[in-house]
C-alpha cells in the first residue's frame, strides 16, 4: 500500500513535468496548427541557462531569469524563422522545427560540450521532505509538484480570467476576426510561441537537476511530450494533463512493479522451454515489465490513433 | 473523359531518345567511376551513397510524390537489411546468388509497411508524421527488446561470401560489391521513375495536392497513399539489403530516429519536388559527411545550419535552385547573370569562411585540452590565444556580409531580367 503511493507521487512528478511541456506545445499547435519538434530543445535550452546563471547567481536566480530568456529565444524563433516558413505550408513548417531541433542540439554541444554538466538541486531542498513509512520523499520532489501545480494555476487565471485571456482564445478560434477588431494577431502569435517555450524552459530548470542535463535530454523526451499530446488529442489542454498523468503512472509503475512474462505464461498453462535461451521464443519468456516501461507510451498512441484518430479529448481532425 | 485519355497518351508516350539519355548517361557513369576513382576509400563512399540515394528515392515517394511526412523511414530500411543478415546466416544462403538478396529484404520491407501503412495512411500531414514517428520509436525500442531478430545491443552480422557464386563472383572485394549495388541503383531508380509516371503515381501526386478534388474525381486518397507507402516500403528494404550486403552488420543504429531524421535532411536538402533531387542530396551530403568530418569535429552544427537555411531560404533544395536557371539558359541570357553571381557570391562564401573560421577557434578555445593552444585552419597553424586570428575572421566575415549585401540588389536586378523573354520588359 505504502508503496503504491511512493509510486503515485513519483508518477505525479513525472507527469506534472510531461503536462508542462505538453502544454505549451498544445498551445502552440492549437493556435498556429503546427507541432514544434524543437519544443522539447527549448526544455534542454531552460535547463542549460539555468546551470549557467546558477554558476554566478544561484539556483534561484535561474529560476527565475533562465525562462524568461528561453521564451525571448522562442519568440525570436517565431518571428524571424516559423513566420518566414509558414507561408510554405504545414509540412515545411515540421521540417523546419525538426532542423531546428538538431541545430540546437549542435549548439549546446558547441557550447557546453557533449558531457552531462553539474547542475544540483538547492542545498535548501536536498534531503527528504517526509516519509511513508519506509520511503522518504525527497524535498525536490515535492517542490516540483507545488511549482508545477502553481503555473498551471496561474496559466489558468490567465487564460480565464483576464483580458489577454479572452484575446488569445478568440484569436485560436477566429483569428481574421480578432484581427479586424484591431488586435494584432501576429503578436499575439509571437507571444503564445514565447510563453509555451518559456514553459518548457520552466521544465528543463526543474527537471534539469533530476533528470541530469545533457546533449541528449531534448532527444529522450522530445517524442514523449509528442505522444502525450496526440494521446490527448491535439490542441486540448484538458487532454493534455490527462494523457501527461497517465504516461506518467504508468511508465513508473511498470517500472515498479517487475512483472513477468513467464508468471503469465505459465499461470496460462504454458510450460517453461528449457533452456530457455535457445528457444526460439526466448524474448517473450524473458520480457519484463521494466524492460518495456519506455515503449508503453508509443504502444498506446498507436492504439489511441487506430481506434480514436482524434485522441481522448481532441475535439477537431487534424 | 476523353481529355483525361489524350493526357495519359501523352505521359506514356513510349520511349524516346531524349526519356532515354539521362539513364544511359548515369549507367555508363557508373560503369566508369571506379575506374576514375581507383583507391579503396573512393569505392567505399561510392557504395555508401548508391545506398543513400535508392533510401533517399524510396523516402521521396512519400514527401515529394505523395506529401507525406515520415520520421521513421529508416525502419523499412533496417528491418529489410536485418532480414538479409540473418539469411546469411542459414545454411539456405549457399543457394541463393547474393544479387537476388535485396529483393528479399524488399519483399520484407514491403510487407511490414503494408501492415503500418494499414492505419498511418488514413490521413497525411501531421497525423501522418506522428504516427510515423511512434512507429519507428516502438521498433527501434524493440530492438533491445526482441534479442533473438534484432540481435540486442551489438547487432547482427553475416558474411556475405558464404552466398552462391554469381557467375564465378564471390564478392569477396569492394569493387565487385559495388557493381552489385550499383546496378540495383539503376535498377530501382528506374523502377521509382517508372512508378511516378504510372497513373497511380500520377494519382499520389494529385492526392498530395488536393486530397478532397482527388476524392471526387472517385479516387480513395487513402489507398493512393497506401500504395505509394507501401512501395516506398518495398525500396526501402532493399536499400538495407544493399546495406547488409555492403557493411555486413546491421544494429539499432539502422533504425532509429537519428537515421530517419537524416534521410529526411538529405532528401530536403537534394529537394523534394524534383525526381532526381534525392540523388543530388545523396551525393552532396555523403561527400560533406566525409570531407567534413575529415576536417573539423562539429562538421554536425555546419550540416544542421545548412538544413535550416535550406528550409528557410530554398525549400526547393539544390536540385530546386538548379531547375530555376532552366529558363535564363533557355532564353539564352544566362551571361547576365555571372557577373553578379561573382560578386555577390564570392563575398558571401568570404563572409561564411569568416564565420566558421571563429567558430572552429572559439571551439578550439574552449573545448582543446588544457595547455593545448595550437591549431591548424584553412592550411595555416596558429595559437588560439593569439588576436589575430580572431581579428582576420571577424573582418573577413564582417567584409564579407557587407559586399555579399552592397550586391545582392543587382543580382536580384539581374535575375529579373535573365528571366524575362525579350520584348517583354519594354
Amino acid at each position: 500500500m505504502d508503496l503504491i503511493l511512493v509510486n503515485l507521487i513519483d508518477g505525479l512528478v513525472t507527469g506534472l513535468l510531461l503536462f508542462m511541456l505538453s502544454a505549451g506545445l498544445t498551445l502552440i499547435f492549437s493556435m498556429m496548427g503546427v507541432l514544434n519538434f524543437a519544443h522539447a530543445s527549448f526544455y534542454m535550452l531552460g535547463a542549460y541557462f539555468a546551470y549557467q546563471i546558477s554558476t554566478y547567481l544561484g539556483f534561484w536566480m535561474g529560476l527565475l531569469i533562465a525562462p524568461p530568456l528561453v521564451g525571448i529565444v522562442g519568440a525570436a524563433v517565431e518571428r524571424y524563422g516559423l513566420r518566414r516558413v509558414h507561408q510554405y505550408g504545414h509540412v515545411p513548417e515540421l521540417i523546419f522545427t525538426f532542423g531546428l531541433a538538431l541545430l540546437i542540439e549542435e549548439l549546446v554541444k558547441f557550447i557546453w560540450g557533449n558531457d552531462q554538466i553539474p547542475y544540483q538541486i538547492p542545498e535548501i531542498l536536498e534531503g527528504a521532505a517526509f516519509s511513508i513509512s519506509s520511503y522518504d520523499i525527497p524535498a525536490y520532489k515535492v517542490f516540483m509538484i507545488f511549482l508545477s501545480l502553481g503555473i498551471f494555476a496561474g496559466l489558468l487565471f490567465v487564460m480565464t480570467r483576464t483580458r489577454v485571456g479572452m484575446i488569445i482564445q478568440a484569436a485560436l478560434s477566429y483569428p481574421r476576426t480578432v484581427e479586424a477588431l484591431g488586435h494584432n494577431v501576429p503578436l499575439v502569435f509571437m507571444g503564445v510561441f514565447g510563453v509555451g517555450t518559456a514553459l518548457a524552459g520552466v521544465a528543463g530548470v526543474i527537471a534539469g537537476p533530476v533528470l541530469s542535463t545533457f546533449p541528449g535530454m531534448a532527444f529522450v523526451l522530445g517524442s514523449i511530450v509528442f505522444v502525450t499530446i496526440v494521446i490527448g488529442g491535439l490542441g486540448s489542454l484538458g487532454g493534455a494533463l490527462v494523457a501527461a498523468l497517465i504516461i506518467g503512472w504508468l511508465t513508473t509503475f511498470a517500472k515498479a512493479y517487475n512483472i513477468r512474462m513467464e508468471d503469465i505464461l505459465t499461470s496460462l498453462g504454458f510450460t517453461k522451454p528449457e533452456p530457455v535461451w535457445d528457444s526460439a521464443w526466448a524474448d517473450l519468456w524473458t520480457l519484463t515489465s521494466p524492460q518495456i516501461a519506455d515503449i508503453l507510451p508509443y504502444l498506446l498512441m498507436i492504439l489511441i490513433l487506430v481506434f480514436r484518430p482524434y485522441g481522448l479529448f481532441g475535439k477537431r481532425d487534424v | 473523359m476523353q481529355s483525361l485519355d489524350k493526357t495519359q497518351t501523352r505521359l506514356e508516350g513510349g520511349v524516346s531518345m531524349k526519356t532515354a539519355m539521362p539513364w544511359i548517361v548515369s549507367a555508363v557513369m557508373l560503369v566508369l567511376m571506379p575506374f576514375i576513382f581507383q583507391s579503396n576509400s573512393a569505392i567505399t563512399i561510392m557504395n555508401q551513397m548508391a545506398i543513400t540515394i535508392v533510401f533517399a528515392l524510396s523516402y521521396n515517394m512519400l514527401l515529394g510524390q505523395g506529401g507525406m511526412l515520415s520520421f521513421g523511414h529508416a525502419v523499412y530500411m533496417g528491418v529489410g537489411g536485418f532480414v538479409c543478415v540473418h539469411v546469411m546466416n542459414w545454411d539456405i544462403f549457399g543457394s541463393i546468388p547474393l544479387p537476388l538478396l535485396p529483393l528479399l529484404g524488399g519483399i520484407f520491407g514491403m510487407i511490414l509497411a503494408s501492415l503500418v501503412g494499414y492505419f498511418s495512411t488514413r490521413k497525411a500531414g501531421t497525423v501522418f508524421a506522428m504516427i510515423s514517428l511512434g512507429v519507428g520509436e516502438l521498433i527501434a525500442a524493440c530492438s533491445v527488446i526482441i534479442v533473438v531478430f534484432f540481435g540486442g545491443e551489438e547487432g547482427v552480422s553475416g558474411d556475405r561470401t558464404y552466398g552462391m557464386p554469381f557467375f564465378g563472383v564471390e564478392f569477396l572485394s569492394q569493387i565487385e560489391v559495388y557493381y552489385l549495388t550499383a546496378g540495383w541503383l539503376l535498377i530501382s531508380a528506374l523502377l521509382m521513375y517508372l512508378f511516378s509516371r504510372t497513373p497511380i503515381g500520377r494519382m499520389a501526386n494529385a492526392v498530395r495536392d488536393n486530397p478532397e478534388r482527388a476524392e471526387f474525381l472517385g479516387y480513395s486518397s487513402r489507398w493512393v497513399r497506401y500504395n505509394s507507402f507501401v512501395a516506398a516500403g518495398f525500396f526501402a528494404g532493399i536499400a538495407g539489403g544493399l546495406f547488409a550486403i555492403n557493411y555486413e552488420i546491421l544494429t539499432e543504429e539502422n533504425l532509429n530516429l537519428t537515421t530517419s531524421g537524416s534521410i529526411l535532411l538529405v532528401t530536403f536538402l537534394g529537394g523534394v519536388g524534383v525526381f532526381f533531387g534525392p540523388v543530388v542530396g545523396a551525393i552532396v551530403f555523403t561527400l560533406l559527411q566525409t570531407v567534413l568530418s575529415l576536417e573539423t569535429e562539429i562538421w554536425s552544427l555546419y550540416v544542421g545550419a545548412l538544413f535550416v537555411a535550406t528550409v528557410m531560404f530554398f525549400p526547393s533544395g539544390l536540385a530546386g535552385v538548379m531547375q530555376m536557371h532552366i529558363v535564363p539558359i533557355k532564353l539564352g541570357k544566362w551571361r547576365l547573370l555571372v557577373m553578379p553571381y561573382i560578386v555577390t557570391l564570392v563575398p558571401a562564401i568570404v563572409c561564411i569562411l569568416g564565420l566558421s573560421g571563429l567558430i572552429e577557434v572559439l571551439f578550439h578555445a574552449r573545448h582543446a585540452a588544457i595547455g593545448e593552444t595550437e591549431m591548424t585552419l584553412f592550411w595555416v597553424t596558429f595559437q588560439h590565444t593569439e588576436i589575430w586570428p580572431w581579428v582576420v575572421f571577424a573582418l573577413m566575415a564582417a567584409l564579407g556580409f557587407w559586399l555579399a549585401r552592397k550586391n545582392a540588389p543587382q543580382l536580384m536586378e539581374a535575375w529579373h531580367k535573365a528571366n524575362t523573354p525579350d520584348g517583354a520588359d519594354t
